[in-house]
């Protein structure tokens, strides 16, 4: 009779290999085919798709994707660090009062709150309405189907995900350190610069990581507030497979995108160990 | 004392915290190079004293100078006072020479005087050759050193220590009082050193402070705090000790007295002035009481009789709870003689009590 725990191992593996391991191959396989509008992907092997993925066209798409994703991390990131270090001293009841308020939102499925922002920004929304309204525009503003209309929404979805490490990480500075700061004469800014920036630096890595590689893919977002010209790469890729049906193309366009994000994860824990070596930051958060 | 060499300067200091007061009316008063140690029970008040000296902290009243100047409304980045914190709260990210030259680097030192200055400075903590270790590498002992350098190697008028020792383990814990004091006498600085262990503060100090409930109990040499505590609470924090309760009963010259104790008449001396009648404590050290076997009293001495409760041997000492007649519960502490070297007595063994004559401490009990 087959023990429990082989039951159990078995039951896990299988599913990761049913739900995991086979799509991943699954479209690795087809990046390599040769597309077929009727069977969607036949023989012979090519690297054709992968050719088309580094042509100009399609670079410049890739380029603006991470362009939208990177500066939608950076805006997190300045939100969120002032954020976090305000949350991180408060006193724990004020504290998780304010990480709920801050989670609430999340508890409403994302797409529903992108139709929200819709609304929000379009010509006839909450914004142009308050704006005329009160006479500072007399036309409304063109903020729909914008690059900051993408912006906004990835900013919007993807904020808890930037301030939850980095307030582990200032969580991790004992009161200790800013006061020995203080006793050998560092003023605000170098207390800033040498003491918190350093300490805070693997919340921040991890932060935009954590924010950057998901909002790549976040095509949902794009389709809703970004128009045509504001695709990001998770719009490409859908459209391979749903409009276009050019499968071999949008399984080497997926490829290429984890392996970007593959890259800059070991980049991550390449750096992170430099760092555990060099000074000894314990990180908790990846 | 000459008023120039005051270095520290507490007056009439208040501190509350929400609806607790902290301190109330603290004075204090600091000599240049001085070893000076605040000693309390926790929740004293003797961290917030510290606290305030350094900057973390602004009182709500009163004057707090260094150096013969006022540092009211100065931020701790400002004043020429350092700390050595409890936990040492050494930077993690930096080494150990990054982290001694911090404080020089935040004051714009040229980095070749930064460096020789560290140079000296871990020379003198005994941590040369540690310069590239980071703080996770170091031991207890080490990292202690490296908080005293990172704080010397500014040149405080003042370092201020936060029960600096006491995340060391015992054996460490005693190295490292010889070397602090060893440290303070090269350096030349003044040290206030915050404890509430009472034997490191007798062992390093000039001076110790005793505070309770945010008020100094006395202030003195570690001799006059151990030998005259001033009342009750000096005389139990400090050691262990026999209190009596007695009556003074009549003047016999200057500094002698009658008095009725435990149902007899003793003789006791005092250097403060008491009258008849009046109610004291006769303060008694442990290692002061003497202990005979009855047969062995001496003639025409009087003293208690009793019986031992517990014995204990300490290897340096025999500790005995003696309980005398009445009841009462008093302990003595008997070094080994040589010449007798089966010492010891037996529980319930009956024996006679007596003080070494002068060695009792006398204070009035309307102090407390």
């Amino acid at each position: 009779m087959p023990s429990f725990r082989r039951i159990v191992i078995t039951l896990t593996l299988s599913w990761l290999a049913i739900m995991v391991v086979a799509p991943h191959l699954l479209v690795l396989f087809a990046s390599f085919m040769t597309a077929d509008p009727q069977q969607l992907a036949v023989w012979p092997p090519t690297l054709a798709a992968y050719a088309r993925v580094f042509q100009p066209i399609y670079f410049d798409v890739f380029a603006h994707s991470l362009w939208l994703s990177g500066v939608a991390t950076l805006v997190c990131l300045l939100i969120a660090y002032p954020f976090a270090f305000i949350l991180a001293r408060q006193q724990p009841v004020w504290r998780n009062v304010m990480l709920v308020l801050m989670m609430l939102p999340f508890w409403t499925n994302s797409l529903i709150r992108t139709y929200a922002i819709k609304l929000i920004l379009g010509k006839k929304g909450l914004v142009n309405t308050l704006l005329l309204g009160s006479g500072l525009i007399d036309q409304p503003l063109t903020l729909l189907y914008t690059e900051f209309a993408v912006i906004f929404g990835l900013v919007y979805i993807l904020l808890p995900f930037m301030v939850l490490p980095m307030m582990a990480s200032f969580g991790s500075i004992s009161k200790e350190y800013t006061e020995a700061a203080k006793d050998l004469r560092a003023n605000a800014w170098q207390r800033f610069w040498h003491i918190y920036l350093p300490l805070t630096s693997p919340g921040i890595v991890a932060g935009c990581l954590i924010v950057f590689l998901p909002a790549m893919g976040m095509f949902y977002v794009a389709d809703l507030l970004g128009g045509a010209s504001n695709l990001l790469l998770g719009n490409v890729i859908k459209n391979q497979f749903l409009v276009v049906r050019d499968w071999p193309f949008g399984s080497a366009f997926s490829v290429t995108l984890i392996v970007i994000m593959a890259l800059m994860l070991i980049a991550y824990y390449r750096a992170n160990r430099w760092i555990q070596r060099k000074g000894g930051l314990d990180d908790q958060v990846l | 004392m000459p008023q120039a060499n005051v270095i520290l300067l507490l007056e009439a200091v208040f501190k509350r915290y929400g609806s607790e007061q902290v301190l109330k009316d603290f004075s204090l008063e600091i000599q240049d190079g001085e070893f000076f140690t605040l000693l309390g029970p926790s929740g004293c008040g003797k961290t917030t004293v510290l606290r305030l000296i350094a900057g973390f902290e602004q009182a709500d009243a009163g004057v707090i100078s260094i150096g013969g100047e006022a540092v009211e409304g100065l931020p701790a980045e400002k004043r020429p006072v350092n700390t050595v914190f409890q936990n040492y709260a050494l930077f993690p990210h930096m080494t150990v020479a990054q982290n001694v030259a911090f404080g020089l680097r935040m004051a714009g030192l040229k980095r070749a005087e930064t460096e020789k200055r560290v140079r000296e400075v871990l020379q003198l903590v005994k941590l040369e050759g540690y310069d590239n270790r980071s703080p996770k590498q170091l031991s207890g002992g080490q990292k202690q050193r490296v908080a005293i350098a990172r704080s010397i190697v500014m040149r405080p008028k003042v370092l201020l220590l936060d029960e600096s020792l006491s995340a060391l383990d015992h054996k460490l814990r005693q190295q490292m009082q010889i070397e602090l004091k060893q440290i303070q006498r090269k350096s030349g600085i003044t040290f206030v050193y915050v404890t509430h262990d009472q034997e490191e503060a007798l062992s390093m100090s000039d001076r110790v402070m005793v505070m309770n409930l945010g008020k100094a109990q006395q202030t003195g040499t570690p001799r006059e705090i151990y030998e005259q505590p001033q009342n009750l609470f000096v005389a139990g924090f400090i050691g262990e000790i026999n209190v009596f309760d007695a009556r003074v009963t009549a003047q016999t010259d200057e500094f002698h007295y009658q008095i009725a104790i435990e149902g007899v008449q003793k003789q006791a001396c005092s250097e403060t002035r008491l009258e008849s009648g009046e109610k004291v404590h006769l303060l008694l050290r442990p290692e002061d009481m003497r202990v005979e076997c009855v047969e062995d009293r001496p003639d025409g001495v009087t003293g208690f009789f009793g019986r031992i409760r517990e014995r204990s041997y300490t290897g340096k000492t025999l500790d005995s709870l003696i309980e005398l007649e009445n009841g009462k519960l008093i302990r003595s502490s008997e070094f080994f003689n040589e010449d007798d070297p089966d010492f010891d007595y037996r529980i319930g063994q009956r024996v006679w009590v007596n003080w070494v004559d002068g060695w009792e401490h006398v204070i009035r009990q309307d102090l407390d």
